[in-house]
């Protein structure tokens, strides 16, 4: 059974009078148990949305969001956290100083999961446990946000995020805010946490390097749809979708020659009642085609594993 | 209060002169204020019309008013009485006008439009009026004023704490804090409000010297405190009459020591705020 | 002859909790059309030895040693109202979150349309029209239209461009770009640095690209000069550097910067955490405690500079 299974899940916000914001459209995608699924895109996506929707702090307009085959979406957002299963699902923020409060000590940051979901019994203990298996010495715990380095605070934020063991972790950009000569250590705490504690992954990054070594799936966002679907190294080598192979090709690499670079142009569409018959893509993509203006392509599987939203892919 | 504070209190202290004087200021009005009526020279309300209206002297430091009574010793006591007023209006408007701001900062919606709609009408009342109106339904006591001052102070911390919590309430640790398991109300007074208090340390030390100034207000046109009760406003309400004839000193001490009150509490606020700043300690 | 030459720069901050040493000795030159990197991590002083160039640091600054020329002119002691001339005409600067580097209650046109009064001839009537044209120029759609734009209806890539279009309205002959892309997809990215060169090499101007980033660096700068704890550590040209780093924080930054197909067990990172700059007892070279090729003279002795190559220094007791 999959530790979570999304099945067209939407999220429309309303604009103005009579306008909706589609910002999730129709996602359906699965995590298995142990799995580390990427997801990338860029600004504006829908990646935070659908990861704000798959840790239940937003409710999806429509669709089921499936944890262990419960269907958690139909659970309010605002009594989730009385229910059995918020302790299950955790969050690693991108911005380590926004999220941790600055009134609270390192070991409080820690603590306050297990006092509020977990057995206060052995509280100390089980806050210097965690913070053990992330690396933060123990003399730090008693300190506040402001007298850490930005890598002591990632650290906290992961501590916190595993102290209650949760099945599924959702990691929002969680190197972004480090410089990179910090990043590998806390990209390789994250994957030792994930063989060492048998948790799944929904990664979200923009750096598309360090999702390909993190990561044994990865979904691509565009507007609120995914439009390719595949198993990482095979979707870096054969990216199948032209937005895949825009978003490839544009990561900069040591050696790498930009005048190789197909640069993409014109505005991305607007992702306010948007046209159903057209590929969101339209107006920007190398490929685009007439067809491509009359009928939004759906999102199929093209081979075992690997699905696209192209029509000629 | 562990020993940690108290360096950080004393580093506060040290590092701003101005702050360190308002500090001193303040804890000797409120040991005024505690100690008044036994450190005071001679009884306030004791009258001795031989001795009216004397000028500053070796006896009578601040001279005497038109009843014979020795001013020093009426400002004395009456820091009691003034500071008693000003503290329940501002810790009763406060406690109130705060929580109904941070709900409304806080939940938005229909919470936010009543309250909201509540602080326009409050402050659509001139305090004078409000107080007066009070007066008349129900009394003239000290009482009353308190509460009067209290209701037109409501709108000023319902803003603040609206506004304060608003900027936070989309913050990266309040979403922690609901990951964490907290419901609504608890992620509002246990994770947002103790990060809304160092703004809030200011207002509040600025609204103890605006409440100071209108309690005496108030007993200056009549309402509230009345004679022989010793208080600032009253005493400079007494002493505004004899300015023309020439007995300046029955008006001007008191007006100088509410006026350095005043004083004080607006500097104070600011070093409140460093005090409780974590930000601050390192 | 360089257009711009830094030589043995040292500046400090005074601050309620020590003075911060926040560079020391750095040289630096930059020839005319040459596009130079600056890489650096967080607290590597990138940032501040550019707002030095333009005289634009913070009250706190002092300035300790050294000097600045800019096309022969002494920036130190040069009087404000000179500065002025310079600033935006012949040295623009683009900053990081573009965002909130514009105006946000004026429209971009108008913005536009401030610098060419200030700094160039241009007259009354001819403003509306060449500001258009700059933003024609940065390659932003419908300029007719988004001149009457409010920056907040623009996107993070479009207010980037608008800034492009400000700083280049006078073509200066330097310009600087302090982490211009950071916060923007790496789509947008590749776009924005696109047009950066294409107008700098149309141009014949030099450009100074301060980035963290050092496939970026490398994949647009002619040569690079790598900064760590306000020291230069070492310069080279791009190819050069990549190909044979001599400082061992150098090789250390390309190891830990993740390679398409990288495996997650040979990305290096570099142990231990910058020094305190307030300190007093820091060593002459401020890598040597996180360096594994530290020798006693690191602590105490003169920080030499060595040509591993014409035009390749290094700054380095032990260096590869």
């Amino acid at each position: 059974m999959n530790v979570l299974d999304c099945v067209e899940v939407k999220m429309h916000f309303p604009v103005g009078k009579r306008a909706l914001l589609h910002a999730v459209d129709d996602v359906s995608f699965s995590i298995g148990e142990g799995e580390s699924v990427g997801l990338v895109g860029e600004s504006g996506c829908g990646k935070s949305t659908l990861v704000r929707l798959v840790a239940r702090m937003l409710d999806p307009t429509a669709g089921d969001i499936i944890y262990r085959g419960r269907n958690i979406g139909f659970i309010p957002s605002r009594s989730f956290a009385g229910t059995q299963f918020r302790r299950r699902i955790q969050m690693v923020f991108q911005d380590a100083t926004d999220s941790l409060n600055p009134r609270h000590t390192a070991f409080d940051a820690i603590a306050e999961p297990v006092r509020r979901l977990g057995t206060a019994g052995n509280l100390a203990g089980q806050v210097v446990d965690t913070a053990r298996k992330v690396g933060l010495p123990e003399e730090l715990l008693p300190r506040y946000p402001h007298q850490l380095s930005g890598g002591q605070k990632a650290r906290v934020g992961i501590a916190r995020a595993i102290v209650l063991q949760p099945d599924l972790l959702v990691l929002d950009e969680p190197t972004v805010a480090l410089d990179v000569s910090v990043q590998a250590t806390i990209l390789r705490l994250l994957a030792e946490l994930k063989a060492s504690l048998g948790m799944s992954y929904l990664f979200v990054s923009h750096d598309l390097n360090v999702v390909r070594m993190l990561c044994d799936r990865v979904i691509v966002m565009y507007l609120g749809r995914i439009v390719e679907q595949g198993p990482a190294e095979e979707l870096f080598l054969r990216p199948g979708h032209p937005y895949t192979r825009a978003l490839v090709n544009a990561i900069p690499s040591i050696g790498g020659r930009p005048a190789d670079r197909e640069v993409l142009h014109g505005e991305p569409r607007s992702p306010i009642n948007p046209d159903p018959n057209v590929c969101r893509f339209f107006g920007r993509c190398p490929e685009q085609r007439d067809r491509c203006r009359k009928e939004a392509p759906p999102l199929r599987q093209v081979r075992p594993g690997v699905q696209l939203a192209c029509h000629f892919a | 209060m562990n020993a940690a504070t108290l360096r950080h209190v004393r580093y506060v202290a040290t590092q701003n002169p101005v702050t360190l004087a308002a500090f001193l200021m303040f804890t000797a009005l409120v040991l005024l204020a505690i100690a008044g009526p036994w450190i005071a020279p001679y009884d306030p309300l004791a009258s001795d019309t031989a001795n009216a209206l004397k000028p500053p002297s070796a006896r009578n430091w601040f001279g005497t008013d038109s009843l014979g009574r020795d001013i020093l010793s009426r400002i004395m006591v009456a820091a009691r009485l003034d500071f008693g007023i000003a503290v329940s209006a501002v810790a009763a408007s406060f406690a109130i006008g705060a929580t109904l701001g941070a709900l409304a900062g806080f939940f938005g919606g229909w919470a936010d439009r009543i309250i909201g709609r509540i602080a326009d009408t409050i402050m659509a009342f001139p305090l004078f009026v409000l107080a007066m109106g009070i007066v008349a339904a129900l009394g003239n006591t000290v009482a009353n004023i308190v509460l009067a001052t209290a209701i037109i102070n409501l709108p000023f911390y319902i803003r603040v704490s609206r506004a304060e919590v608003n900027v936070r309430r989309n913050a990266g640790y309040v979403e922690a804090a609901r990951l964490a398991g907290n419901s609504d109300l608890r992620v509002l007074a246990l994770h947002v409000f103790p990060n809304v208090l160092p703004p809030m340390m200011v207002q509040i030390s600025l609204n103890m010297g605006w409440a100071i100034l209108n309690a005496a207000g108030l007993s200056f046109i009549g309402l509230g405190v009345r004679p022989p009760q010793a208080e600032w406003g009253i005493m400079v309400a007494e002493g505004a009459t004899y300015i023309i004839s020439g007995e300046w000193w029955v008006a001007l001490f008191p007006g100088a020591v509410l006026m350095l009150a005043v004083f004080t509490f607006n500097l104070l606020g600011d070093g409140l705020r460093d005090v409780m700043d974590p930000r601050m300690r390192t | 002859m360089s257009l711009l030459e830094v030589r043995d720069l040292s500046l400090e901050f005074r601050t309620r909790s020590g003075t911060v040493h926040a560079l020391e000795h750095v040289n630096l030159e930059v020839a005319k059309g040459e596009t130079l990197g600056i890489v650096g991590e967080s607290g590597s002083g990138k940032s501040v030895l550019c707002f030095a160039m333009l005289r634009i640091l913070d009250a706190a600054a002092r300035i300790t040693s050294g000097s600045i020329a800019f096309a022969g002119m002494d920036m130190l002691r040069a009087s404000e109202s000179s500065l002025q001339q310079v600033r935006g005409r012949e040295i623009s600067m683009i900053f990081q979150n573009p965002r909130t580097a514009l105006n946000p209650i004026r429209r971009v046109g108008r913005q536009i349309e401030d610098v060419l009064a200030t700094h160039s001839a241009t007259l009354r009537d001819q403003l509306k029209p060449k500001a258009i044209e700059a933003l024609a120029k940065v390659r932003i759609p419908d300029p007719e239209r988004r001149y009457r734009a409010y920056p907040f209806e623009l996107s993070g890539g479009q207010c980037q461009r608008v800034m492009i279009a400000l700083a280049l309205a006078c073509d200066p002959q330097l310009l600087i770009a302090d982490e211009p892309t950071t916060g923007l997809d790496v789509t947008t990215q590749a776009a924005i640095m696109q047009l950066v060169s294409d107008l700098a090499r149309e141009r014949g101007m030099a450009t100074i690209l301060i980035t963290h980033d050092l496939a970026l660096a490398s994949e647009y700068c002619d040569r690079i000069v790598v900064m760590h704890a306000g020291h230069m550590v070492e310069a080279a040209p791009t190819e050069a550097l990549f190909r044979a780093p001599a400082h061992p924080y150098t090789a250390r930054l390309i190891a830990s910067t993740p390679a398409p197909g990288q495996s997650i067990a040979t990305l290096a990172s570099v142990p231990g955490n910058l020094p305190d700059l307030r300190r007093v007892d820091l060593p002459s070279c401020r890598f040597q405690e996180r360096c594994e090729r530290a020798l006693p003279e690191c602590v105490t002795g003169t920080l030499p500079t060595s040509i591993a190559d014409p035009g390749h220094l290094v700054r380095c007791f032990n260096p590869l």
